[in-house]
C-alpha cells in the first residue's frame, strides 16, 4: 500500500510539499497524542495518527523517519511547522475526521500495528 | 481554600509571597490580594493555564489589571462547557472572607483552544512570565506531551513537580540544564503550602523573579524542597 493510495482513499489534505506519495509505502500504524510516547513506541516507515500539531511533530517524525503524519479533526499546525515540515522532507496530512476513524479506515486497507 | 486560611497559613509559615494560580480561572485571585492587605504576604495573580497541547502553564502578572486584560484576551478560547457539579465539584467565587459570591458556571479543567507558542506570546505582550508546569509528570507535563522541550518559543524557566528531586529531573531530561527552575507546592490544599523558593530579590515582581531563577543581575535563588 502506498501513501498516495492513503491520500486518495482517506481524502487526506496534503500540507506540506507533495512528492512522489506513489513510491512511499507505509509499513505500520500508530496512534499517540504523547509525543513520549511516540519517540520510544513508533516504528520507522510508520504512519502516526495524532491531533497534536506542535511543531515538535516535525522533530519526532524526522528524528523516527515516520512515513507521514496525518493530523486529524482538523487540527492546523502553523506555518513556522509546515515550513519545518518541508525542510525535512516530513509529509503532514490532515482530515476532519478523528483518530479513530482513520485508524479504522487504515485497518480496513490493510495496514497493522506490527 | 478561603482567602483568609491561605494568608494566615504563608504567615504561620513565614511565607511573605505567593501566587493564585487556578486552573483557566482568575475569579478568586481579587479576594486574596484584599484578604493579604495588611498582612506580610504578597500576593501575585498568576492562572494555570491549560493549553490545546494539553500542556499546564503557569502564566504570572504583577497586577490584577494586566491579568484581567490577559484573561479576557484568552477567553474566547476557552470552550463553552458547562460544569458538571456531581462529575467534577462545585466551582466556587468568594469573597475575601470566603464567603460564597456566585458559582463559575465554566467548566475549567478543560484545554484552551491556544496552542502554548500562542499562549506564551501573549503572557509576553501582557508583561508577564510563562513557566511550564510540573514539566515531568505524565499528565499535563511538556516532556511527556511533546517529547522535549520546543524550540519555537523562548522559554525560561520550567517547573518540575514536588515529587522529583531536581538532580533525578535532570538526569531524566537532561535538557533541564538550560533552563531556569522552580518547584513549586503547587497547593490545592492549605497543607501543601510549602514555601519551597527563597528568593533574594529587590521587590516582589515577575522580572525580579525571573532574574533570580535565572541567577541574573546579583538576584538570588535556592529551592529548600526537602527533595533537594
Amino acid at each position: 500500500m502506498t501513501l498516495d493510495q492513503i491520500i486518495a482513499d482517506l481524502q487526506l489534505k496534503v500540507l506540506t510539499k507533495p512528492t512522489d506519495f506513489s513510491s512511499i509505502s507505509p509499513t505500520h500504524g500508530y496512534v499517540s497524542d504523547m509525543l513520549s510516547c511516540v519517540m520510544t513506541s513508533a516504528k520507522h516507515q510508520s504512519i502516526w495518527i495524532t491531533l497534536q500539531a506542535h511543531n515538535n511533530i516535525v522533530a519526532v517524525a524526522c528524528l523516527l523517519e515516520l512515513a507521514a503524519v496525518i493530523i486529524t479533526e482538523n487540527a492546523q499546525p502553523d506555518a513556522a511547522t509546515i515550513n519545518k515540515a518541508n525542510e525535512e522532507g516530513i509529509t503532514l496530512l490532515s482530515c476532519p475526521q478523528n483518530s479513530f476513524y482513520i485508524s479504522g479506515k487504515l485497518w480496513e486497507m490493510g495496514l497493522r500495528d506490527q | 481554600m478561603i482567602p483568609p486560611l491561605i494568608i494566615q497559613t504563608a504567615e504561620s509559615r513565614d511565607i511573605n509571597l505567593i501566587a493564585i494560580s487556578d486552573h483557566n480561572a482568575i475569579a478568586n485571585i481579587a479576594a486574596v490580594m484584599q484578604a493579604a492587605r495588611g498582612s506580610s504576604v504578597t500576593v501575585l495573580p498568576a492562572i494555570e493555564l491549560q493549553t490545546r497541547e494539553e500542556i499546564h502553564s503557569l502564566c504570572i502578572f504583577d497586577t490584577l489589571d494586566q491579568i484581567e486584560v490577559f484573561f479576557n484576551q484568552i477567553l474566547p478560547f476557552m470552550p463553552a462547557i458547562q460544569n458538571n457539579v456531581d462529575f467534577f465539584g462545585e466551582q466556587f467565587v468568594v469573597d475575601q472572607t470566603g464567603d460564597f459570591v456566585r458559582r463559575e458556571e465554566r467548566l475549567l479543567i478543560s484545554s484552551c483552544a491556544l496552542s502554548l507558542k500562542e499562549a506564551w506570546q501573549l503572557v509576553e505582550e501582557n508583561q508577564g512570565l510563562l513557566i511550564p508546569a510540573h514539566v515531568n509528570r505524565s499528565a499535563f507535563g511538556l516532556f511527556p506531551i511533546l517529547g522535549f522541550i520546543p524550540q519555537d518559543i523562548e522559554l525560561e524557566i520550567l517547573e518540575i513537580s514536588r515529587h522529583i528531586t531536581p538532580a533525578q529531573a535532570l538526569l531524566d531530561y537532561p535538557q533541564l540544564a538550560d533552563y531556569g527552575l522552580i518547584q513549586s507546592g503547587d497547593a490545592h490544599f492549605l497543607d501543601d503550602i510549602l514555601g519551597w523558593n527563597e528568593f533574594l530579590i529587590e521587590q516582589p515582581t515577575v522580572n525580579e523573579i525571573r532574574k533570580a531563577l535565572l541567577g541574573k543581575s546579583g538576584r538570588k535563588y535556592r529551592n529548600l524542597s526537602v527533595n533537594s
